[in-house]
């Protein structure tokens, strides 16, 4: 026996609500945060990601609100990211009740936020989050939901922050999110292959058939939110899907 | 203080611990000094993060004597995660650091070939005779395990990269490797049991 494959659905927050664009872009409404969440464990959900993509001070009130909304119902592991630029602002989030912590831009900016988060609480706590662009070559990491690219490479990023503490990775694919067209299988192998903590795949899911390819590319987990959200499937089926695929997941 | 309290071993996390216990009717309080660790009917050992940072908690707020004590009398008590660790006298992630030793096996850590840390589900056998325990899917985070069970304890194993002790029980002390307050219902389930065999009452 091994460690279960693990599948995750996320919840893209802002004031109070669950929103899913595409590339981060025109936001809809998905429903209630607190309900979303108990529907998904029920389902059989291995954790849940919340990422408050309001970026904005009062967003930031809501969304600790909503951590301890979805806190108080949840009893498996809670992600919380979006925003978080300080220690403190990780202290925060895990007092409303995460389990780990999500950083993006803000370590991009200063990579000293992945180590400091790490050493006041635990490399199993702190989440490195990257969105990856295409590149002719290789990839690279875009900041502030996509809109900046930075010039630097995601595979190196991913080494120099698994080295400062990070414990998993939670690997975006800009160019793939939302889109349905699939996970990037090849963004996955090379940063899976670069790096020995655990990589989520996220970004692009529309099928069963997706995950398995992400999980056989060697992510620990897959992240899933439109499909989920617009109702055209379920963890239940997806994780059905996977044992059929000969992958082992918690029942 | 009665009821149930929780050793404050750091920040994190604590919020899942208080809201498991909330949602089985119990209102979790911190201890603050020995005399608390003392007189808690029931008490909560959490950790994450280092060993050696938990520990160094413990021992500034002056609580290390009074948990050996509490343990060594079978008081109702609960380790979770580093708080399982810190039975032990000493881990390999925080070389000079000393825990409760309350045991007499070191931590040690996973395999170099694994994915570390261990995050995710992996299954618990649970040993027949276990009273709070059960065989079942237990959510995990931890880079370093108790490789062997130590004497008069009984046990629970997990495989990663070979067996390792996902959790063990003395009399009305009760120690588990991964998080009960993150494992859904069967964590929950098992919390509760601890809880009756407490007799505190919710």
């Amino acid at each position: 026996m091994t460690l279960a494959a693990r599948v995750i659905p996320c919840l893209d927050i802002k004031d109070g609500r669950v929103v899913k664009g595409i590339r981060f872009q025109e936001l809809r409404d998905a429903g209630d945060p607190v309900a979303s969440a108990a529907l998904y464990e029920e389902q059989g959900a291995d954790e849940i990601v919340l990422l408050d993509v309001s970026a904005t001070p009062e967003g930031r009130g809501n969304a600790l609100q909503t951590v301890r909304a979805v806190r108080a119902e949840l009893s498996i592991p809670l992600t919380v990211g979006g925003g978080v630029r300080s220690a403190d602002d990780a202290a925060d989030l895990l007092e409303a009740g995460a389990d780990k912590v999500g950083v993006n831009t803000a370590a991009v900016r200063r990579p000293g936020l992945v180590e400091e988060i790490a050493t006041r609480f635990g490399a199993q706590c702190t989440v490195l989050a990257v969105d990856a662009a295409a590149t002719e070559q290789a990839w690279e990491v875009v900041i502030e939901s996509g809109s900046r690219r930075t010039g630097l490479d995601v595979v190196e990023w991913c080494e120099k922050a698994t080295m400062a503490g990070a414990g998993e990775i939670l690997l975006t694919s800009w160019d793939r999110d939302g889109t349905r067209d699939g996970y990037d299988l090849a963004l996955i192998a090379a940063v899976t292959d670069a790096v020995t903590v655990p990589v989520i795949a996220s970004g692009g899911a529309n099928a069963a058939l997706h995950l398995v390819e992400a999980l056989e590319s060697g992510a620990s987990a897959a992240l899933v939110a439109s499909i989920l959200h617009d109702g055209d499937t379920t963890v239940s089926a997806l994780k059905t899907a996977l044992v059929d695929a000969g992958i082992a997941v918690r029942p | 203080m009665t009821a149930v309290a929780m050793v404050p071993t750091g920040t994190a996390n604590t919020a899942s611990v208080k809201a498991a216990f909330q949602r089985l009717g119990v209102a979790l309080s911190e201890v603050s000094a020995a005399d608390d660790v003392a007189s808690a009917d029931a008490l909560v050992l959490p950790g994450v993060g280092a060993f050696g940072a938990a520990i160094s908690q413990v021992d500034a707020l002056g609580l290390r004597r009074s948990l050996q004590d509490r343990i060594e009398a079978d008081r109702p008590t609960l380790a979770i995660c580093v708080g399982m660790q810190l039975l032990s006298p000493a881990s390999e992630e925080s070389p000079g650091a000393s825990g409760l030793g309350v045991i007499d096996t070191p931590i040690a850590r996973f395999g170099l070939d694994l994915t570390v840390p261990q995050l995710g589900w992996n299954q618990v056998e649970a040993a027949p005779e276990s009273r709070f325990v059960e065989s079942g899917w237990a959510y995990f985070a931890n880079s370093f395990r108790l490789g062997t069970l130590p004497e008069g304890w009984v046990g629970a194993s997990t495989e990663y990269g070979g067996e390792f002790v996902s959790a063990m029980e003395r009399g009305h002390v009760l120690a588990c490797q991964f998080h009960p307050e993150l494992s859904g219902q069967w964590g929950a389930r098992l919390l509760a049991r601890w809880l009756a065999d407490t007799g505190v009452t919710t």
